[in-house]
């Protein structure tokens, strides 16, 4: 490592271009979030509001619901993403599948697969009369299945078709990460007879670390991010069932031309990711800062 | 150990099945004609082109497509670019404030899109105009837009990549006199070429899946691409499932076929630098 400031040099292209598409939008989206700036409204000009907006926001029982859903949503999303991204990643490593490589290829497919696309996909399967998913879980199993009038059933559809999408990411990255561990503790553990529950939560686990934590926060961020799916398959519906913050910013911003407010909830859902990642990070490293 | 071999594959053969379904009936409902929509049959009865012919007919959506080529590789090609500047400069050098630039850059990509739509929308439309050129419903703007989650992710790849590559040697061509330059494209370049290529592929995707950014800051053919042609299209016709399956269809099979070219690299380019934090 050499002390100099010709680093600098290299990082400012990049760091030009973020400023401009990054940083001056987020300072304008700071400033436009103190004012009253409705386009449709009666008078669309700017109005200084002061902290005006923020108060109506603590207030806002849909806007604290969609916060509240996604949050939900995020945490089913992700555990059980890790957890099952964790089984098929082994799987797909054992020695003796027969075919690895052609089920390698198979379960990355969902991932190129553009989110528009798979909530169309998902709404072609899953809309009440013309899918087959209701159709069989009408004849098989009884079940009315029907995600434009049922809240529960649009929630959970929306988690499976995440699953469907991102499962094979989480997948993908442990994959690399397991290829990367060095082999020796490994055989240290099973020599000093740790069964396999032990070996995983003490060995495997800790070793993993790194990539566990770039998985969850790269899932995370995306799972509070989402909107194009949950979109396509069931405009956030039924009932607001599925609106999920992103959703429900776009929505505020976009056909209503609520500025000012969609800028203060715009800022206060990237404090809310923030910190829910900084208290991650700090949960599963025990340290205070610092990138990894 | 037999049996197990055995167990397992047919569980494969099932999450298989699973994970092709959706795909499978997308396939299914492109190539049926209207009459035959609602069939819950699981095969393709026979081979009907007409959706897909209406589709690549209508008058935009070719158009659509190459902007999504378009602003797709210009933006892949320029975040592989600046990527590896970036990352080379953190990895190489001690820069004040490194660990807190590094960190800035990623919330870029942290950041729900719905925050910048907003504050983009009004920059592009009142701010970053030059006479008679705006960015607004532009391919350059969309290229310079998607640099906000792509360029984060791409210096995050590769600084984990060039991390891995040992200083040892960069020293050693130093001392043969190389200049930075040299030493950037002589020994840092072909090394990382492998973790560029997957830097590449991803951006390239992440690009073409787009949706939101597109939607919000294009209006026409201009430069419009295939995502938000399907939304549009979904929007405007609603219940034609045929079309909108095979246009749903065609919106992926670009990503799919670049897919197959690369799927056996994702993993060892994926390692995101493991284990050397």
């Amino acid at each position: 490592m050499r002390q100099s400031n010709i680093g600098w040099l290299f990082l400012t292209p990049a760091t030009l271009i973020l400023f401009v598409v990054g940083f001056v939008p987020f300072i304008y989206i700071l400033y436009v979030g103190f004012f009253d700036w409705n386009t449709n409204a009666v008078d669309p000009t700017l109005r200084w509001a002061g902290l005006q907006n923020y108060r109506s926001l603590v207030f806002d029982t849909t806007f604290l619901n969609s916060l509240a859903r996604t949050l939900v949503f995020a945490f089913f999303v992700v555990v059980s993403e890790l957890l099952l991204g964790y089984v098929l990643a082994r799987a797909l490593m054992a020695d003796r599948l027969w075919g690895r490589q052609f089920f390698r290829t198979i379960h990355t497919l969902p991932i190129v697969v553009a989110p528009i696309a798979v909530g169309a996909t998902w709404r072609l399967l899953c809309v009440p009369g013309f899918g087959i998913v209701p159709y069989y879980l009408k004849l098989w199993f009884g079940i009315d299945y029907n995600i434009s009038t049922n809240a529960y059933h649009a929630f959970v559809t929306a988690i499976i078709m995440d699953l469907w999408h991102w499962t094979p990411f989480v997948t993908l990255s442990l994959m690399a990460g397991l290829t990367a561990l060095p082999k020796e503790p490994l055989e240290q553990a099973q020599i000093d007879g740790g069964n396999k529950l032990q070996i995983f939560w003490y060995v495997i686990v800790p070793m993993l670390k790194p990539v566990l934590l770039t998985t969850v926060f790269i899932r995370l961020m995306d799972a509070l991010r989402s909107v194009d799916e949950i979109w396509m398959l069931t405009k956030g519906g039924p009932a607001e069932s599925t609106r999920f913050i992103g959703l429900h910013i776009w929505i505020n911003v976009f056909p209503k031309t609520d500025y000012g407010y969609g800028a203060a909830m715009s800022l206060l859902t990237l404090y809310v990711t923030i910190v829910l990642s900084w208290l991650l990070f700090v949960a599963m490293t025990g340290r205070k800062g610092g990138a990894q | 150990m037999r049996r197990s071999g055995i167990a397992s594959f047919v569980l494969w053969i099932c999450l298989t099945i699973l994970t092709l379904l959706p795909v499978w009936w997308m396939l299914v409902v492109s190539m049926r004609p209207r009459v035959k929509l609602y069939s819950k049959s699981f095969l393709i009865d026979d081979l009907y082109w007409n959706n897909f012919l209406a589709v690549l007919n209508s008058s935009t959506f070719l158009q659509y497509l190459l902007n999504s080529l378009i602003v797709a590789t210009s933006n892949a090609a320029l975040v592989c670019a600046l990527g590896l500047l970036a990352a080379f400069g953190l990895s190489r050098y001690k820069i004040g404030g490194g660990d807190n630039v590094f960190f800035w850059l990623i919330t870029n990509r942290m950041a729900p899109p719905a925050v910048f739509l907003l504050p983009l929308f009004l920059l592009f439309t009142k701010w970053f105009v030059f006479g008679d050129f705006m960015l607004f419903d532009t391919k350059i703007g969309l290229i310079l837009l998607y640099c906000v989650f792509n360029l984060p992710f791409a210096v995050w790849l590769l600084k984990g990549m060039l991390d891995g590559i040992p200083l040892e040697l960069d020293e050693a061509a130093r001392v043969d006199g190389a200049t930075t330059g040299q030493v950037l494209s002589n020994v840092i370049l072909p090394l990382a070429r492998p973790g560029l290529a997957v830097t590449f592929i991803l951006t390239w995707i992440f690009a073409w899946n787009e949706y939101l950014f597109a939607a919000t800051l294009t209006s026409s053919a201009n430069a419009r691409t295939v995502t938000t042609a399907l939304a549009e299209y979904v929007s405007v016709t609603g219940t034609n499932w045929g079309e909108m399956a095979a246009m749903a269809f065609l919106t992926t099979l670009p990503a799919l076929i670049v897919l197959g070219f690369v799927q056996k690299h994702i993993v060892t380019g994926l390692t995101f630098g493991a284990l050397k934090g």
